[in-house]
Parts: C-alpha cells; structure tokens; sequence
C-alpha cells in the first residue's frame, strides 16, 4: 500500500461569495411584527439582511458563490476533485448538495458530500478539506458554505425572524508547500441539544437565546484561544478574527476576551444578518473584496451553532 | 466568610455599570432589572456570569428568569 502525493499543507487559494438581491431592514420587518429597528440593533447588531426568493434553493447560492471562488483561484472545473457543501437548511435530505452543484459548475465526478454541524459547517468541511488535501485523497477541494434559514423561520415569531438570513461563501483548497490551514479545534456539547432546533418536519427553528447566548460567550474563547496554539500563533499575530455572525453581542464579547488587539473583527451580520455556515466564508470574501484583510494575513476562523456544536483554524489569507 | 449584602450590592452595582453603563448608584434593591433599570435578557445573563465569578454562586437559565429584581438576586446569592 502507498499514499501517492501527499502534499506538506494545506492552503485556501480563493474566496468567493453570492447574496440574494432582496434587502431586508429592520423596518420591513417591523410592518409585520412586534419588533423595531432600535430593538433587533441593540440585540443582536443586525440592520439589514438578505433573503433569498422564493425560487432560489441553496443549491443555487452554492453554484454562486462556488462558482466565484473557482474563477478566483485560476483553476478549471476539471482540477476539482471533491466538493463539500456544509448546510443545514436543505429544502429536502434527498440528494445532498454537492454532487448537484459540482454538476452545475461543470466539475465533473468528483467527491461530493455535505457537512451538517450547522453554524459551525464551515470550520468543519474546511479541516476535512485540508485533511484531505494532506492525506492525499484530493487534490483541490471546493468547500462551500450555504444557506436559505428564511425557508426554516416562522415569520410570526420575532426571536428568531429577526436574526436569520440568506446567503453564500466558498474556498477552494489546495497543497501547499508549508501549512495554511492550521489544526482545528472542534467539538460540541450534545447536552444543550435542544438550544437550536427543528423540532420535527413540520416544525420552524427555535432557539433558547439565553441559553446560547451564555453558551457563547463563556465556552468559546478558549476554543479560539487553543487553535491559535495549536497553529503556534499567538493571538497579537492576528490580522483578522472572523467568529460566525451570529449576534454582534457575542462576536464583540468573544472578540474582548480573545484579546487579538490588532486583529479587525468581522462584523459582516450588521448587513447580512446570521447565515449559518455560510456566514464566515461570506465575511471573509466581502472583507477581502473591502481590502480589510491582504494576502498572507493570518485570520482565526471559529464556527459555533447548533449541536450544540463548535471548531476553530488559523487560516492564510490567500 | 460570607460577604454581606451590602457588599454583594456593591460588586452587583459594580457588574450592572460595566456591562449596562448605569451608575452603579442606581443598583438598588427594590429596583426592576426590566421595568427600572431597562436591563434585556442578554445582559441579564452577563450579568449572571460575571456574578458567578464574582461571587462563586452560579444562576442557572431556568432561574434567572424568576430574579425580577436586584433583591431577588441578592436573595439567590447569599442562598
């Protein structure tokens, strides 16, 4: 037996991103229930967000997005050979989502599967990614988080419409000569299960903020804290902290305790709302696309949501 | 020994004016974390934590919604 080609690291070449065209502010939002701008800013930080229509799936954003991270990185369809979709809010189980959208882009036969740890998808799929980049079972790895949340909100329950949205992001993955992706750090508390759910098919998504909120804002910080170790970085070499967009509140709260002072914080949920696993890969690409990060910045990403589940990188910024 | 209330009211003050930024002052027994002191949930559970390491008593979700005012948490600390 022999493992051919293993290559030293592994590294994101490109970001790319999409978002619905449809705006929707806090006033809309407003006309329709008990709920106000000043109210949803000072909660959760959120101004606007994007929603999706009601013809687009979350296979369609992931063609986007996915799409857009390809023509960045240089590579052609055909260079691809696996594809990792991390969702959750898939209108159907049956099929997944990657093999559809990697047909969609023209890449054709390669792995395909998705990643469901929800909020945290994304930090998921890319240490696969990475993993197998390293191992040798694959040579360029699309990675892509998306998701339509609007299609899983009750839109009479204010806790929670208010917070979720639509959305995109996409990294492809290849060797590297040295490692630009660190060590995750993943894990998950399945006791607080029930803090984030779809309780059963019929059934919209329900969250206990205080729960999570606590949950975040305690539990987290060290997660960060050891992926910086464990990639031997220490928190000051930071150029960018990219958390999920979950609620400003908590960004800021783990932000303060990580203690990366000359890192930018992403802040990308005051436009476009919470975006599940979609929303680290959407920060990064738009903060890229604004020129707050450069190429060789080393940014810490930390996905945490549902599961309750969590995981952590260093990563380059390409 | 146990701290007495009127130091628990004073670290419980000091807690409310970093996380709130109301005067500390205005941290008095009989007030309402919701109706006096216009406190939300969210703060209400920093405010929680940071009790917790402050004082080493932990207020779980499920009561913390039944601590209506700076007496009740009071009460629930000194047990």
């Amino acid at each position: 037996m022999r493992i051919p080609d293993i290559a030293p690291g592994a590294k994101v070449l490109a970001f790319g991103h999409y978002q619905p065209a449809t705006v929707v502010t806090n006033d809309d939002l407003a006309k329709t229930m008990d709920t106000n701008d000043e109210w949803i800013q000072s909660r959760v930080g959120i101004k606007e967000r994007r929603i999706a229509s009601a013809g687009e799936s979350v296979e369609d954003m992931a063609v986007q997005a996915g799409g857009k991270a390809l023509a960045a990185s240089g590579l052609s369809p055909a260079d691809v050979d696996l594809v990792i979709v991390a969702t959750c809010t898939l209108e159907t189980q049956i099929p997944n989502a990657a093999a559809v959208v990697a047909h969609r882009l023209g890449i054709t036969s390669p792995g395909a599967f998705d990643v469901n740890a929800a909020c945290a998808g994304f930090c998921y799929a890319l240490a696969t990614a990475s993993a197998a980049v390293r191992g040798g079972s694959a040579r360029h790895v699309l990675v892509i988080g998306a998701e339509k949340l609007s299609q899983w909100v009750d839109w009479t329950d204010r806790s929670v419409a208010v917070i979720f949205a639509d959305g995109a992001g996409a990294a492809v993955v290849g060797p590297s000569d040295e490692p630009r992706i660190g060590p995750v750090v993943w894990g998950s508390a399945g006791d607080k299960f029930e803090a984030i759910a779809i309780r059963d098919r019929h059934d919209f998504l329900r969250q206990e903020g205080q729960t999570v909120f606590r949950w975040a804002t305690t539990a987290l910080h060290p997660v960060a804290k050891e992926a910086c170790e464990r990639a031997g970085v220490d928190p000051s070499e930071l150029a960018a902290f990219v958390p999920h967009q979950a609620n400003l509140r908590i960004i800021e709260t783990i932000a303060r305790k990580l203690g990366a002072d000359k890192a930018v914080v992403a802040r990308d949920i005051v436009h476009a709302g919470n975006t599940s696993a979609a929303s680290i890969p959407l920060a990064l690409s738009r903060m890229l696309e604004r020129g707050e990060v450069r190429t060789g910045d080393l940014a810490l990403v930390l996905g945490f949501g549902a599961g309750l589940t969590y995981a952590a990188q260093v990563i380059e910024i390409p | 020994m146990a701290a007495t209330e009127q130091e628990i009211l004073a670290g419980l003050g000091k807690i409310i004016n970093e996380i709130t930024g109301i005067p500390a002052s205005e941290v008095t027994p009989e007030k309402s974390f919701v109706d006096d002191l216009d406190i939300d949930s969210l703060s209400m559970v920093e405010i929680a934590v940071a009790a917790q390491d402050e004082f080493g008593v932990e207020i779980p979700d499920d009561q913390l919604k039944n601590l209506k005012t700076v007496k009740d948490v009071l009460t629930f600390i000194q047990g």
